[in-house]
């Protein structure tokens, strides 16, 4: 199972198993790990689930989609080059030791 | 001298505005007693992927859940599987069906809604179901892999996201709806149209201005069709009754609370019983502004919303009679075929709609009332629709005259009025 990182705005980090097929978003909601909220449940559609990937992974990361471009342009802290929708990355072998950043605030 | 509710708090309803409260308490640094009160089994879910992503079995049970089960033990919520059968508001307790008695400081009410049943005979028939808990969206899986015609019965969000998740099972399904169009009052016309075309494209059908008037079955018990109004019988051994919901105010009416399509609540979404509150699908609330009718609505930012609101004013002093009235934009979101449907602000009563964009495929609605922008629907334009809940909850909508101008645009209207 992937090991993936997310370290919070304010410093505090975690380290989670995420079962190949499960979300980034779902990884952390499901292990208690703070800083995403989630509010749609993984639809793409609140993006509460925004999260700060680490750069040198990103290019790595499968496509996003057009609609989850749009969503990521309406997040409650800046867009950066980096952003992505946690709910829309199904981990799979390649995220192994992948690091989210969570922002500061969802909504 | 004034101080902080101490507890308990007892929450009825474990749905996701039950279990909102229930941690938003905690979040906000309340330190008593809460106790979350659910007759269903399992720790709270979502009800959304039930016609969606679960129904089509794209994900697992586990991921219904908004938070891990263990949570609510680590947070000292005391997780309690049993049905409030009535409230004792002159000692201040609620029964439980198993004969305990949950003594309460403040009861906040998060009973949910129902869905209403098919009034019609042969509704038992095996084979007819409804959809609104995980239990019943496991029994439809099921069914899904073996039906040959399906009839849905009611045009509403549960009726047509069934049918279009019944389609990647490969089914084809009628779907029969007293209405000339689907989605009833929460929807412009345009938007209907569009899912009404969209569902016709990939095979399902519809029968408006008629209702399934009885099923009939075989020897075994198990539907076969499904009679209409008009006297046609359509071949169905799989049958949704998709008739709407009502408010679950049961326990409110026993305990003498008023009730209006739903718990009847203030603007601060208390009842007349100052130690009662009531939040999410059950709960109908006054407007903040004074004057009109309450609104209740069914969705998810509402259920969450209201929660985080009520367990705001529980962990404040004076249990929050100084917090300012409850005041959230609405928003839904709906998915069929992959076409996603966001809506912000509230459709209902508008007088006036602007179609923005060109194609049938991509487009927003601006609706308004009395000239004021009310609703923006959204069709495959997530941008649009986020700037349109910017541009509502600051009540700095273009007028329909900007609107209707050639190349007008929401997002440049909203990132010049930010
Ligand atoms: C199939 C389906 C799809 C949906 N899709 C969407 C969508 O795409 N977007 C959206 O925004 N909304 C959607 N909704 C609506 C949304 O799920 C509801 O608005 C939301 O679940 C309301 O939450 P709630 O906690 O207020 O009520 P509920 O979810 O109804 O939960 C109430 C709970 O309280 C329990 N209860 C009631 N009385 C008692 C009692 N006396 N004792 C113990 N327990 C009791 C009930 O059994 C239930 O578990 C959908 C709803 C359904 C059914
Ligand atoms: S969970 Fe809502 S957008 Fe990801």
């Amino acid at each position: 199972m992937p090991k993936i990182t997310y370290v919070a705005a304010d410093a505090g980090e975690r380290t989670v198993d995420v079962p190949v097929g499960t979300s980034v978003m779902r990884g952390a909601v499901s292990n208690g790990v703070p800083g995403i909220v989630a509010q749609c449940g993984g639809n793409a559609q609140c993006a509460t689930c925004h999260v700060y990937v680490d750069p040198e992974r990103y290019g790595g990361l499968p496509p996003m989609s057009e609609h989850e471009d749009a969503m990521l342009d309406t997040t409650a802290c800046p867009r950066r080059e980096t952003s992505r929708l946690s709910c829309q990355l199904k981990a799979d072998a390649d995220f192994e030791g992948l690091t989210v950043t969570t922002p500061e605030r969802q909504r | 001298m004034t101080q902080r509710a101490k507890g308990p708090v007892v929450i009825v309803g474990a749905g996701i505005a039950g279990q909102q409260v229930a941690l938003g308490l905690r979040e906000k640094g309340f330190d008593g007693a809460v106790a979350l009160v659910g007759e269903e089994p399992g720790a709270p879910y979502e009800r959304p992927p039930l016609t969606k992503a679960y129904l089509r079995g794209d994900i697992g049970p586990g991921e219904l859940e908004p938070r891990p089960a263990e949570l609510y033990g680590r947070e000292r919520i005391d997780l309690v599987r049993a049905r409030a059968e009535r409230i004792d508001r002159a000692g201040r307790a609620v029964v439980l069906d198993d004969g305990r008695r949950l003594p309460y400081d403040r009861l906040v009410l998060a009973t949910g809604a129902r869905n209403r049943p098919l009034r019609a005979p042969g509704s038992d028939l095996e084979g007819v179901f409804s959809l609104r808990t995980r239990r019943e969206a496991d029994a439809l899986r099921e069914a899904l892999e073996e039906a040959g015609s399906i009839v849905v019965a009611g045009a509403g969000f549960i009726g047509l996201e069934f049918a279009a998740s019944a389609s990647a099972y490969g089914h084809k399904a009628t779907i029969v709806e007293s209405r000339a169009r689907p989605l009833g009052r929460a929807v412009s016309a345009h938007t209907a149209a569009h899912f009404t075309s969209l569902h016709e494209r990939h095979g399902a059908g519809f029968v408006f201005g008629e209702e399934v008037r009885a099923l009939h079955g075989d020897r075994a018990g198990r539907v076969r069709e499904a009679e209409l109004t008009d006297g046609t019988r359509l071949p169905a051994d799989l049958v949704l009754a998709a008739v709407g919901a009502a408010p679950d105010t049961r326990l409110a009416e026993g305990a003498g609370l008023p009730v209006d399509d739903g718990v009847a609540v203030d603007a601060r979404l208390g009842t007349r019983d100052p130690r009662v509150l009531a939040v999410g699908d059950c709960a109908a609330v006054a407007p903040a502004s004074g004057g009109g009718p309450r609104v209740r609505l069914e969705s998810v930012q509402n259920a969450l919303d209201q929660a985080e609101y009520a367990a705001e004013r529980l962990a404040r002093p004076d249990a929050g009679e100084d917090l300012p009235p409850y005041e959230r934009l609405p928003w839904f979101w709906s998915d069929q075929y992959g076409s996603s449907l966001q809506i912000a602000g509230l459709a209902a009563g508008h007088d006036r709609a602007v179609l923005v964009g060109d194609g049938d495929e991509a487009f927003s609605v601006l609706l308004y009332r009395n000239g004021a922008l009310a609703a923006v629907e959204s069709v495959n334009r997530p941008a649009e629709h986020m700037a349109a809940r910017h541009l509502l909850a600051a009540g700095r909508g273009p007028s329909p005259e900007q609107a209707a101008a050639p190349g007008f645009s929401l997002r440049a209207f909203a990132r010049a009025a930010a």
